[in-house]
């Protein structure tokens, strides 16, 4: 029970640390693809990151970050 | 039962709470101890967050948790992605936290800990949480669009164009003082210079590792990166202690702003994954990390507080900046009390992934709290420095002198004690040559941080090391803001000019965006080197011009949020954000004022540039020019820093006049006439979820 609740914690701590440089959940996207968009092309681990990466910095004049 | 309980515990920790402020309030003449700010701040925080933001949530808002949010309309699984509240709130700090709650407490403690302490609780309270957390409703309930956008639909168009207009100024501000804080901290500072340079060559080989071996490792690759980083601290010391190397890296303000210059050209044109991803990973992570180790060494050690709660440079003469308390102290804090650079976040990112709609009050006011605590650590770090060490790093050589007994000489006769072995044992304990007019916030924090931080690892043999822990941490976020924010500004550049000149709005023209990189990177760098030639340490004047930028922001986010309750029609809920909006037009417009018209030089610039004028009629040269021809230069920068404070006071009033209007408009009405997202109901599995 504690231990199961001690994984969640870290599990969201971790999701938190990757959201914090620009990296959603990949298994969500999946998921989300799997559902809604059944038989699209889903793009592989790599793919999403580079993705996810050229969206966080390449912006298009987007500040993300503050002073 | 229950309930009684529930009551006694929140007017418990309201007692507590008012005790602590009591013993800060009252224990004059005898230093305190830093627990009792922290007491006192966290009950503020707790009991606000409690019962002023559940008001606004449910009374002055509404919020509503059936109605659909933009993550799950659009849900894509990238931007679009409906996520858990508390890691959406760590996303959130990690992108609100930055440089600016850190340095403006540390600049504002020149006038003791007292002002900025209530100013840091009380706004952040009534004005800044109230502001991330309006901007990120408004922004969720509209399909999570942007400042500018939101401004253009509830204002009108004009004024839309007129925000960000505004808003490429504060960044060309920003990224100049950011850059300042960089040079002051580095300059002639080979140990400093050597680790910081070590960043680029460190990110580069994260980069291509990422890129080609390991992709999508983060954790992995973050790892390596802070090893590296710790070695470059270390190997630090022995470039310090080389002669040939140290000459190496050893630099001056000049030629470090010219190196700063050129690196922001090129860091912002290369391509994203070599240098910019992957230092921002390692800057992200150490900033949290950090964050969190002062947080726990200022509770354990809780340091003296041997700053007074109030100097006599309540009256505006002090030597860190020039002014009265009133308005410039509030321009001075402002990050961690309220920032207007918040409003670009909350209306950007954060209300893509929100789930549910009543998790903006977590989230937005919750986020906002914990950066002003940010903040008050850094007032703890600074006020538990000597008094005296604290007025020989931040006083600029015009006024103290360069060397250790003049500048004894003058802070002596202010009266705080300090002699000439306090401030090389100092120096020698942070391994640098000088601690002397190291302005600008970094230098200060770092040595209150490794006095705190040596407290718990280590022992003074450690100083030196924590000491360029702290400056690297800083300095590393501050160059990634200088590469996002000069990527970020040129993108704003080309749509701005783009408007006249369509050839230029092309963003994927190599010549057009080279122009634009050009143009971007010389405007925040002729205010650099203005600042750093500056004899006055250039904080003097960049930091009032950056706070004022900055709560200019946020002064145009509060009307926003005004007009938007007019627009609810919750007229009589309005003064939630009508207040803290005249107040902070009322700072911001009377310390643009007198930067303008102030006949004190050291205050208004164009008394400043009088008395130049006046030297140059008879032909002597002040200094720190060399020559007429400088000095005619130093004129110069003054009517452009006046033109730019006009602009500023020009743009606030403008939106001001804009957000009468639209109010008025909004109050003839009968009935709401505000431009939401039409009212869907959230999926039900959505509710399920949360």
């Amino acid at each position: 029970m504690a231990d199961n609740k001690l994984n969640r914690i870290g599990k969201r701590f971790a999701q938190s640390l990757r959201l914090m440089i620009g990296v959603p959940e990949y298994s969500a996207y999946v998921e989300h693809m799997k559902n809604a968009h059944h038989g699209q092309a889903i793009m592989s681990r790599e793919a999403f990151f580079r993705e996810r990466m050229e969206a966080r910095y390449g912006g298009k004049g987007r500040m993300n970050r503050c002073c | 039962m229950n309930q009684l309980f529930k009551w006694a515990g929140w007017l418990l920790l309201s007692l507590l709470g008012a005790a602590a402020l009591g013993v800060i309030a009252l224990n004059r003449g005898e230093s305190v101890s830093a627990i009792w700010i922290v007491i006192a701040a966290v009950c503020v925080y707790l009991v606000a967050f409690r019962f002023y933001s559940l008001f606004i949530a449910n009374r002055v808002l509404k919020l509503d948790a059936t109605r659909m949010t933009p993550a799950y309309k659009h849900n894509d699984g990238l931007d679009h992605v409906p996520t858990n509240k508390y890691v959406l709130f760590g996303h959130h700090f990690a992108a609100i936290a930055g440089a600016g709650p850190l340095v403006g407490p540390i600049l504002a403690a020149q006038m003791g800990y007292l002002p900025s302490m209530l100013w840091l609780l009380a706004g952040v309270v009534f004005a800044g949480a109230v502001q991330d957390f309006i901007v990120l409703f408004i922004s969720t309930r509209r399909d999570a669009r942007s400042l500018g956008d939101l401004i253009k639909s509830e204002l009108g168009q004009t004024p839309g164009m007129i925000a960000l207009f505004g808003a490429f100024f504060i960044m060309l501000i920003l990224l100049a003082v950011l850059s300042l804080i960089v040079v002051k901290a580095l300059a002639e500072s080979p140990w400093g210079t050597f680790t910081v340079a070590a960043t680029i060559p460190i990110a580069m080989f994260m980069g291509v590792y990422s890129r080609y071996f390991r992709p999508c490792a983060i954790a992995e690759v973050s790892l390596i990166g802070f090893a590296l980083l710790i070695l470059s601290i270390i190997a630090g010391q022995y470039v310090q202690a080389d002669p040939a190397w140290a000459a190496m890296f050893s630099a001056t303000g000049e030629q470090l702003t010219w190196i700063l210059i050129g690196y922001g050209f090129i860091a912002s044109v290369l391509p994203v994954w070599l240098l910019l991803a992957p230092r921002d990973y390692l800057s992200t992570f150490l900033k949290i990390g950090t964050i969190v180790g002062l947080a726990i060494g200022v509770v354990i050690i809780s340091p003296e507080l041997k700053m007074p709660a109030l100097t006599q440079f309540t009256d505006g003469t002090g030597p860190v900046w020039s002014g009265d308390l009133f308005p410039f102290l509030f321009v001075t804090v402002a990050c961690g009390a309220i920032s207007g650079f918040h409003s670009l976040i909350a209306s950007g990112t954060t209300p893509k992934m929100i789930r549910n709609e009543t998790d903006a009050r977590f989230i937005g006011y919750g986020a906002m709290l914990m950066e002003s605590f940010v903040a008050i650590m850094a007032l703890v770090a600074a006020a538990s420095l000597e008094p005296g060490i604290y007025f020989t790093m931040n006083s600029p050589a015009a006024i103290i002198g360069t060397t250790a007994e003049s500048a004894v000489q003058t802070i002596s006769q202010w009266g705080f004690h300090i002699t000439p072995e306090m401030i090389t044992q100092t120096a020698q304990n942070v391994g640098e040559h000088s601690i002397i007019s190291r302005a600008g916030g970094a230098p200060t924090l770092a040595v209150g941080m490794a006095q705190i931080l040596s407290k718990v690892v280590g022992d003074t043999g450690m100083m030196a090391f924590w000491y360029h822990f702290a400056i690297l941490f800083e300095a590393l976020f501050i160059l990634t803001a200088v590469d996002a924010g000069t990527r970020a500004g040129r993108f704003m550049l080309q749509d701005l000019l783009g408007l006249f000149m369509p050839a230029m709005k092309k963003t994927d023209s190599l010549p057009a965006s080279l122009i634009a990189t050009g143009v971007c990177v010389s405007g925040w760098g002729y205010f650099l080197y203005q600042g750093v030639i500056d004899p006055l340490g250039g904080i003097n004047t960049l930091w009032p011009l950056f706070g004022i930028a900055n709560q200019m922001l946020a002064g145009i986010a509060l009307i926003l949020c005004t007009c938007v309750l007019f627009r609810m029609k919750r007229d009589h809920f309005a003064w939630v954000t009508v207040i803290p909006a005249a107040w902070v037009y009322t700072c911001t417009l009377a310390a643009a004022w007198q930067k303008i018209f102030h006949d004190n030089p050291r205050i208004g610039f164009l008394a400043h540039a009088k008395k130049y004028q006046d030297a140059v009629a008879r032909d002597t040269v002040l200094a720190p020019a060399k020559s007429i021809g400088q000095m005619q230069q130093v004129i110069f920068n003054d009517y452009i820093n006046t033109a730019l404070t006009a602009l500023f006071m020009a743009v606030l009033v403008s939106i001001l006049v804009f957000g009468v209007r639209a109010v008025l408009q909004a109050r003839m009405a009968a009935c709401p006439t505000t431009r939401e997202a039409p009212f869907e109901l959230l999926p039900v599995y959505a509710v399920i979820e949360k």
